[in-house]
């Protein structure tokens, strides 16, 4: 009998709602079992590092991985899983453009620590932050340090296939289990390196039911702030939907239970930054000509950066803000 | 003793007025610090905001959108998009800690030469006050002063 | 020679073949470029981005230079070409049909100005080579993302529209009517003429206009390659040159033209009778029913339908009672004509700054202060006084004139231009006045500006007939006098600078040489037509030096004050001028548009049209069945605002796509220079 290739499945800085839209496949987690060797997943199953070490270079073949690089021990597994698997696929928004976790990215991570540590909630007053390093009488021992700014996962290492989603849709993710199998089984062709799979090729409002119209907005509006027609486009409505540049793959399933979308899709086929085009397509259908109505209208855009980075500023063109690369500057000197 | 800092800004100027009215503070050689480097669009309403992001995250220091001025646009109403676009790319960038001062929206029409010069100048200074932005860790790319010791550094 | 993976900028997927060419233009650039060693270090620097050859040579322009660009494609292989010389609005072309003589699509060309955006602006001579290359690393970037581009061409519908029917639409519609293709004149009043039939005599000649317009009129009226619709509006514009369909409402005339023979028994029986406003400037009365002068053309009249008895009570009926051809229609309705035409001559004049905004000059309120238009009819043998000049009583002739220049023109409150016309205007009047009352008369001017053909001529003629000039802009018209002598006058309250003393100078009549404004719905024109207008509402022409007929949109073209004040042998000669280019055309038969083209991917397009309500050209439709937007290439006029808006990125634009301008920024940037030394 021939052995089941090897699966793997790893967590970096990331909520754990990845494993759970895994498992939500119900039945499909079967098929996983029955065509896989599982070999590495902090979840569902006791491994260790050291036995990934030990596995000979791309013996698994197919690792999913999710979760921002945010520390050492991400970046230290990723690098490692890269060497130990045919097929590295940076599963959900964190790995693919940084989602959440990304938004420590506007701040100085060293922040991050001192909060942790020593805020209203901490009793901390003689100010105690860990250390990286430390000796005690068996040794030095070591924990991760925080990265200065958070990467995704391609930032760090060669991504085989992306599967964007916050999560992604388990219904896509049984699709891609399907498509791996198939191939597996020599009935099918992976597609070409680099590829976004489990996902559309268009946007979210490809899939959303919802009217559109040529669009004028003479006001942006909170989702409570007006009662939306549950028929009309949202962003007609004045609610800023990312609908427009998000990919499509999820069924437009926020849309349609009244609410906008959010972009945890992450941007569509070829975008090179998805806020930028927001922002573009948003503004270029404002209703003003004079910039203070134009700056009026643009109050009711709250927190812009919120709106438009909130799933993939990781992976945008800026990446982060001026504080964290003040802190990145600072580590690579520490480095060095 | 380091030398003084010299901002690089990218300019995006539209075809029919202000790229002339850059063409034409040349004819008339008004002077202006060499600092600013140009891409011509058709129109400023071509400006995608991702061209202004990819610029600062390439190094560049400030960024100046020039246009056709409101109601005299070659395409009828286009400028007013790139308005609009640079008035919302504005608040965004806030947010990531860039001084609205860094990006400068600049109406001038082909006959305004001088205008358009003057506003480089000040923009320019502006900037250069401000600091650099230094984005990233892109320590390569060379400032306009490094660009000029690397000329330097070529073997003939 | 070892290839150093440059890890910021774009990789190099494929193989392109660069040619580097860099102008000295003299010493023009390379007085202060170093040209020579710019050359050296792209063909070094820029190896491992493509860079085949470099060079540099003292014109580029020059037939020899071009050789070296023609050559180089053949011998070397080049598949783009970079040249790094003036602006690209002067030699584009000539270096694009360099490459297309040697076999290389013209768009694989880009220049890149180091001239006037480098030598001619900087003085740090470092610098600006260092800003050279970058340039030049920039450009190379660019065209590497060029494709070759096809120009559409586009056939030339041989029909021409001119929209406005006064000197210098005739002008531009008889020219081109004469040569034998097809003109549809347009004219939103019943009859053409424009604002020279109401003149009396025109300068400096003192031919009188209806005599040297009337028989133009006529010519239009009955030629036959001109199709006459007064009384007419545009309303809208689609298409592009060569193509356009232009919607026009026939107004209705309520008279059957056919059937109507222009006698005039309708307007004699009309018991109505109005304030002539337009024609007669409000001096005198017109019927309801009512042609606007005897020599109009065409000779129909139209119903004023707001002041005709019938149309407010059922009652009078006159005009169809006395009509014998039985030509009145009371319930014609108005016609919409969709028309082709392949380009179009707007020649919609201008309208007259209102005085009553100069209230210090007591327009409106003080009786016999008047506008040079209300002058034009008094001096009109014709006119409501047949060509007295009087008071506003109608009857006495004033002893004593006064004539301000430049009201509501060259002030900062009002408009700031000068129009042009007005001091050889009032001149005019001087010599009329003089001629027809032997008035006293004064002119008040700030600049005498008398400057064409026989203009300063005539200057001098009114000057020897005993005309009183005073240098100094009229502070105020009052009726309020301060001594005896003023008694019953205007009294102009004036700083004489010439004299340096402020003068009291009681006249009769004050005659405003009121400055020209544009139409008052010129944005709206502007608009409706697709071009631009300036801030004070004149069309913008392409070029105000060396194109003032022509405007940025292909097909549409300026003539007469339209495009700025102007006196009557400027706008004919602007109409010719208008009408030469349009036949131009029409005789090549077809054109070739730029490709700068945006297009939508279908694939990518989702529907949420945002880029929908984005063109001015109405290039973008949108497919309800297929949920898809698409662009016309033909009516795309290449701006890329929709390329920049669409969220999915599933618009791209040719000549100025995204990959193009990224790159760019990248070679901007020098993020594609070979950061060490390159071993040669």
């Amino acid at each position: 009998m021939t052995a089941k290739p090897k699966f793997a499945m790893y967590w970096a800085a990331s909520c754990g709602g990845c494993e759970i839209a895994v498992l939500n496949t119900n039945e499909k987690i079967l098929d996983v079992d029955a065509n896989f060797d599982v070999v590495f997943w902090p979840v569902a199953m006791d491994a260790k590092y050291k036995d990934v070490e030990a596995m000979e270079d791309g013996s698994i073949l197919l690792t999913l991985f999710n979760g921002g690089i945010r520390n050492e021990e991400n970046e230290h597994i990723a690098k490692l899983l890269r060497k130990k698997s045919k097929i590295l696929v940076a599963f959900g928004s964190c790995a693919n453009e940084g989602c959440i976790p990304g938004l420590a990215n506007l701040i100085d991570s060293r922040e991050i620590v001192h909060t942790a540590f020593n805020t209203i909630t901490t009793d901390n007053p003689h100010e105690i932050y860990p250390m990286t390093s430390y000796d005690v009488p068996e040794g030095e021992i070591h924990i991760p340090k925080l990265l200065p700014v958070l990467k995704t996962l391609d930032q760090v290492v060669d991504v085989d296939y992306y599967m964007p989603g916050c999560p992604p849709e388990s219904q896509q993710i049984a699709a891609v289990i399907d498509l791996v199998v198939q191939v597996v089984q020599g009935k099918a062709e992976l597609p070409p390196k680099g590829s976004v799979i489990g996902a559309g090729n268009s946007t979210v409002c490809d899939e959303c039911k919802r009217t559109r119209n040529v669009k004028t907005i003479k006001a942006f509006n909170r989702i409570w702030g007006i009662a939306p027609d549950p028929t009309l486009c949202l962003l007609e409505q004045g609610i800023p939907c990312n609908g427009p540049a998000t990919r499509s793959g999820c069924r437009a399933r926020c849309p349609k239970a009244g609410a906008q979308c959010i972009g945890c899709y992450g941007p569509a086929d070829g975008v090179v930054d998805y806020g930028a085009r927001l922002i573009s397509a948003f503004a270029s259908v404002i209703d003003a000509k004079e910039p203070q109505e134009i700056d009026h209208i643009l109050d009711g855009l709250v927190d812009p950066t919120g709106q438009f980075y909130r799933f993939n500023l990781a992976g945008s063109l800026l990446k982060a803000a001026v504080p964290a690369w003040k802190a990145e500057s600072t580590h690579e000197k520490e480095k060095a | 003793m380091t030398d003084p800092f010299e901002p690089t800004i990218i300019g995006f100027t539209c075809n029919w007025c202000s790229y002339r009215a850059a063409d034409l503070a040349g004819t008339a050689r008004i002077k202006y610090p060499p600092n600013v480097r140009l891409i011509r669009l058709m129109c400023s309403g071509r400006l995608d905001p991702t061209f202004v992001f990819k610029a600062l995250a390439s190094g560049a220091d400030g960024v100046m959108i020039t246009g056709c001025h409101p109601g005299e646009c070659h395409y009828i109403e286009q400028n007013y998009k790139a308005l609009r676009r640079f008035q919302l790319m504005r608040r965004t960038l806030q947010g990531f800690g860039i001084e609205p001062a860094r990006i400068r929206l600049v109406w001038a029409s082909a006959a305004e030469g001088a205008k358009f010069a003057s506003e480089v100048t000040s923009f320019i200074e502006e900037v250069r006050a401000l600091g650099p932005l230094h984005w990233g860790k892109n320590d390569s790319v060379p400032t306009l002063t490094e660009a000029v010791i690397q000329q330097e550094e070529v073997p003939a | 020679m070892t290839e150093k993976v440059i890890a910021n900028a774009s990789p190099l997927d494929s193989q392109e073949r660069i040619g580097v060419y860099v102008c000295h233009c003299g010493t023009n650039i390379a007085g202060v470029v170093d040209v020579v060693q710019v050359a050296e270090w792209a063909a070094k620097q820029l190896k491992h981005r493509g860079v085949v050859i470099a060079r540099e040579y003292k014109f580029m322009c020059s037939s020899l230079g071009q050789e070296l660009i023609e050559k180089d494609i053949k011998e070397l292989g080049l598949n783009r070409v970079i040249v790094a010389a003036c602006s690209p609005h002067l030699h584009e072309k000539t270096f694009r049909t360099a490459c297309a003589n040697a076999g290389l699509n013209p768009f694989l060309c880009e220049m890149v100005s180091i001239r006037e955006q480098v030598s001619w602006v900087h003085t740090d001579k470092a610098a600006a080579t260092a800003k050279a290359k970058a340039v030049i690393s920039g450009g190379v970037e660019r065209v590497r993302h060029h494709v070759p581009l096809e120009p559409i061409v586009v056939p030339i519908n041989p029909a021409t529209m001119v929209v406005g029917g006064g000197i210098a639409g005739i002008q531009s519609a008889l020219e081109i009517a004469d040569a034998g293709f097809h003109v549809y004149l347009v004219e939103r009043e019943p009859s053409i003429g424009g604002h020279m039939a109401q003149f009396d005599k025109t300068f400096p000649t003192l031919d009188c206009a209806a005599c040297i317009l009337t028989p133009k009129m006529v010519s239009v009226g009955s030629h036959p390659n001109i199709t006459l619709l007064t009384w007419s509006e545009v309303e809208k514009v689609d298409g592009y040159v060569g193509n356009f369909t232009v919607t026009v409402r026939k107004k209705a005339r309520k008279i059957d033209e056919e059937l109507c023979t222009g006698c005039g028994i309708c307007q004699e029986k009309c018991p109505r009778k109005i304030i002539d406003d337009v024609y007669e400037a409000g001096l005198g009365y017109r019927k309801a029913v009512y042609t606007p002068f005897p020599q109009a053309v065409p000779n129909r009249p139209v119903i004023d339908v707001p002041n005709c008895t019938y149309y407010e009570k059922g009652t009078c009926k006159a005009c169809e009672i006395f009509c014998a051809p039985k030509a009145i229609r009371f319930d014609q309705q108005d016609e919409i004509l969709t028309l082709e035409v392949g380009n179009i001559i707007l020649a919609t004049g201008y309208d007259l700054f209102d005085a009553r905004r100069v209230t210090n000059y007591g327009y409106g309120r003080l009786p016999n202060v008047f506008t040079s238009l209300e002058i034009e009819r008094l001096t009109n043998a014709a006119g409501p006084t047949n060509g007295n000049i009087v008071l506003r009583d109608g009857k006495t002739a004033p002893k004593s004139v006064g004539i301000v220049h430049c009201v509501g023109s060259r002030d900062r409150n009002f408009n700031n231009y000068c129009s042009v016309i007005c001091c050889m205007q009032s001149l005019k009047f001087a010599h009329l006045v003089h001629e027809r009352t032997g008035a006293t008369v004064y002119n008040f001017y700030i600049d005498m500006r008398t400057a064409f053909k026989d203009y300063d001529e005539f200057y001098q003629r009114v000057m020897e007939e005993g005309t009183l000039f005073v240098r100094g802009k009229v502070a105020e018209v009052t009726n309020v006098p301060r001594y005896e002598t003023e008694k019953g006058k205007l009294i102009i309250q004036v700083e004489d600078t010439l004299v340096g003393k402020q003068r009291r100078i009681p006249v009769d009549m004050v005659i405003l040489s009121t400055g020209l404004e544009p139409r008052k719905d010129s944005k709206e024109i502007a608009k409706t037509f697709g071009i631009s207008c300036s801030v004070n509402g004149w069309f913008i022409e392409k070029h105000p030096k060396l194109d003032p007929i022509a405007t940025m949109t292909e097909g549409i073209f300026i003539a007469g004050c339209a495009q700025g004040p102007k006196d009557i042998p400027s706008s004919v000669a602007q109409g010719a001028a208008a009408a030469a280019r349009v036949l131009g055309r029409i005789e090549q038969k077809q054109m070739a548009l730029e490709p700068v083209r945006a297009s939508v991917i279908e694939e990518k397009c989702s529907g949420c049209r945002i880029c929908n309500g984005l063109c001015p050209f109405n290039a973008i439709t949108f497919h309800e069945d297929r949920m898809v937007t698409e662009i016309n290439p033909a009516l795309c006029q290449g701006c890329g605002t929709c390329v920049a808006a669409c969220p999915a990125g599933a618009i791209t634009g040719t000549g100025f796509s995204n990959d193009q301008i990224m790159a760019q920024i990248e070679g901007l940037m020098m993020l594609n220079v070979d950061q060490e030394p390159v071993a040669a």
